[in-house]
């Protein structure tokens, strides 16, 4: 392991104690898990784009992905939870190690001052708005929480019941239709691809 | 824990995943940090309409989110595929057909 790849992880692990540590200080067993989820989604992004090689960021990235599906469950929208993990690690990621097959194993294309260069101005710019809109806007929460119940029926019948979402479900299924069948299509190798001196 | 608590660490994700996109000379590293925006936003979205009462116009919004990363998710592939027929190679700035 290099050396800069230490520190990064020793960096990471301090991160995720102190993390585990405020979590447990200020809400018990809930910031406890509160902040696995939060290591465990930010630490697979930072290690997606620390790796140099790119099959290890895909499935860093699936560490991210149960993060935020973990967080959906704490959230209390379990049926979110479980179309991400459906979707999201078992489609996308599916769909961008793919995509692996094809980028070239160039081991040597990550640039340290590239990465911590976009961290530092991509942070820097969301903790300037973060400022500029915490100074302004007050959270419209609820005064006390609703209890955390089940909501894959409402939302069952929120997609079919003609007053809620019909017409966003039936738009999404055609868009759905159109984008599968454009990528099949895009994606297809031709015939003067596959017999060449055929065609010619 | 709190809403504040849920929108850091969305807002952090975001960053990660902008710094992803910025990054490297790679399509996938692309892909990879619009999929972490668009978890980043969802958390947002679950994370305002639990703090909020009740509803489900968020969770709703999420789903459909969901769906969208799915479509882009095929097309960018397809995309992709071809993009490396074309140019052999999977570098963003390689596809320069119109600059000449």
């Amino acid at each position: 392991m290099e050396p800069a790849s230490r520190v990064f992880y020793t960096l990471v692990t301090l991160a995720s104690l102190l993390a585990l540590g405020w979590g447990a200080f200020s809400a018990g067993a809930p910031g406890v898990s509160f902040a696995l989820f939060a290591i465990l989604t930010l630490g697979g992004g930072l290690m997606c784009i620390w790796e140099r090689s790119v099959v290890r960021s895909a499935f860093s990235l699936m560490a991210t992905f149960l993060g935020v599906a973990g967080l959906f469950l704490l959230l209390g929208a379990d049926f979110l939870a479980m179309a991400q993990v459906l979707i999201y690690v078992g489609g996308i990621l599916a769909l961008i190690l793919f995509g692996v097959m094809l980028s070239p194993p160039d081991l040597n294309e990550r640039s340290l001052p590239r990465v911590l260069g976009g961290l530092a101005f991509a942070g820097g710019a969301a903790i300037w708005l973060g400022l500029r809109i915490s100074a302004s806007v007050t959270w419209a929460t609820a005064e006390e929480l609703p209890p955390m119940t089940s909501h894959a029926e409402e939302i069952g019948v929120g997609f079919l019941s003609p007053e809620q979402y019909v017409v966003p479900f039936e738009l999404a299924a055609v868009l759905l239709t159109v984008a599968l069948v454009a990528a099949v299509y895009i994606a297809r190798r031709r015939s003067i691809d596959l017999f060449p001196e055929e065609d010619a | 824990m709190p809403l504040e608590a849920y929108v850091a660490v969305s807002a952090a994700l975001f960053v990660i995943g902008i710094a992803c996109m910025l990054s490297r000379r790679n399509v996938l590293y692309v892909l990879m940090g619009i999929e972490m925006i668009l978890n980043a936003a969802n958390i947002n979205f679950v994370a305002f309409n639990r703090f909020s009462g009740d509803g489900l116009d968020g969770r709703m919004f999420a789903i459909f989110v969901i769906i969208l990363a799915a479509a882009e998710a095929a097309v960018a592939l397809a995309i992709l595929l071809n993009v490396y027929h074309l140019f052999r190679s999977v570098k963003p700035s390689d596809a320069d057909l119109l600059r000449e």
